[in-house]
């Protein structure tokens, strides 16, 4: 067993855990943060994607022994409240989700983007998403969503 | 995945220490490659040694005509940083076509190249840069370093710490990727120095290697053309659901051609 201690959505986390044990699986089954979701368990689909320390990662591919001492957000940690976050809010504004499964990742990329370029380009977008797939909805309204959440953001400050 | 020991060691000294000890240690840098090994039980080590809080792994510098890359620097780094840019420009432009960005940001050089994945980037722009790998114990020439498939010339405990790559006069990566893993089907990375001209190949092969007959014909012409009538042969290529031998050939060709225009029209940086 080995024992972590990682700071998810600000609150610290202390927990004895087998080390084979993954960050997506610490944080599903031991926190029970089911919001980060395991689709390809491969490295592909990007619907595991939490921030660490402000960087984008897909969970499945990292031991929580990995992120010991690291900050960890997942999208349990942005609505204020019942408060979406902007960029949640522009996903549902804009349509840019119908089952919804790999929205988590596709907002945790997309704030990681923003962060590293307020005003992102099409370009951007689409070139910061790379690690996400969507078998719904065709990726048009998800760039539209990340655009507008964006200048949500940029609004808000 | 099977259970297995975790060590955080704090020195180079203290993590082949405890890998020697090991009944069968296995180093991990970001893990991006080496995890999807342990899922698949490819790799079932005894002991897992996380290289993550050894300080001076990670970081880049320019050392006179050198650009020194830390072993545990992040692929987003050589992506991103202007030091990079600035001194091998498609050094970071291969980086930041590698894999996508979530992986980028853990996947670590060290670990990619030792690794070594025949389909993998980084190899050919070390073999044709002609960079050298530094370990904890020794210098090792990207040409000895790079052995076969998923195999290298690194010795039972030997820990990657740095890469050093000469800064070219010019260079360029063109890769024919897999649209779905990104990975080159056929990459060919041109570098030339001091009149020395280098073209390494990933993907076509089971390991990366050099194309010394192109690179005899650019050094007498630096130009697309001069190596328009050069074909490799197709014997011992690859052959996989993404391309036949003769396929790859071809690729080799076109893609060489393209990576002498795009050098030949991007001197060094000032």
């Amino acid at each position: 067993m080995a024992r972590v201690s990682i700071k998810v959505n600000g609150k610290d986390e202390a927990c004895e855990i087998k080390p084979r044990t993954l960050l997506v699986e610490f944080l599903r089954d031991h926190l029970g943060l089911t919001g980060t979701h395991v689709g390809c368990d491969t490295t592909q689909c990007g619907c595991c994607i939490v921030l660490i320390d402000g960087k984008a990662v897909n969970s499945c591919t990292m031991l929580a022994v990995q992120a010991n001492g690291a900050d960890v957000t997942t999208i349990e940690g942005l609505a204020d409240g019942g408060k979406l976050h902007p960029m949640q809010a522009a996903f549902r504004e804009h349509h840019a989700l119908q089952c919804g499964f790999c929205t988590p990742g596709f907002i945790m990329s997309a704030l990681e983007l923003v962060a590293k370029k307020k005003n992102p380009t099409e370009a951007d977008i689409r070139y910061g998403l790379l690690g996400n797939m969507c078998r719904c909805t065709g990726y048009e309204n998800i760039i539209k969503a990340v655009k507008a959440g964006a200048e949500a953001m940029a609004r808000v400050g | 995945m099977d259970d297995f020991n975790y060590h955080e060691p704090r020195t180079l000294a203290e993590a082949a220490v405890v890998l020697h000890a090991a009944r069968n240690g296995v180093y991990i840098a970001g893990g991006m490659s080496l995890i999807p090994a342990l899922k698949h039980r490819r790799v079932r080590p005894s002991d897992l040694i996380d290289l993550r809080l050894i300080d001076g792994l990670a970081g880049i510098r320019r050392e006179a005509d050198t650009l020194v890359i830390g072993a545990m620097t992040k692929h987003a780094d050589v992506a991103g940083l202007d030091i990079v840019r600035n001194s091998i420009p498609d050094l970071a432009r291969l980086v930041g076509e590698m894999a996508d960005p979530s992986v980028r940001n853990r996947a670590t050089l060290g670990g990619s190249i030792a690794h070594a994945d025949p389909a993998s980037d980084y190899p050919p722009a070390l073999l044709a840069l002609e960079a050298i790998i530094v370990t904890d114990t020794r210098r090792i020439a990207a040409a000895e370093f790079f052995t076969g498939p998923f195999t290298t010339g690194l010795r039972k405990g030997e820990i990657i710490t740095a890469v050093n790559f000469p800064i070219p006069d010019n260079a360029a990566y063109v890769k024919f990727a897999n649209v779905a893993s990104r990975y080159a089907i056929v990459g060919v990375f041109v570098a030339r120095r001091a009149g020395k001209v280098c073209v390494a190949v990933t993907g076509a092969k089971p390991c990366v290697f050099r194309f010394g007959e192109m690179e005899r014909a650019l050094e007498n012409s630096f130009t697309p053309d001069a190596i328009k009538a050069i074909v490799m042969s197709a014997q011992g290529l690859t052959a996989d659901i993404h391309g036949t031998p003769e396929y790859r050939a071809h690729l080799i060709g076109v893609m060489a051609q393209r990576a002498v225009a795009s050098a030949a029209a991007k001197p060094r940086p000032a």
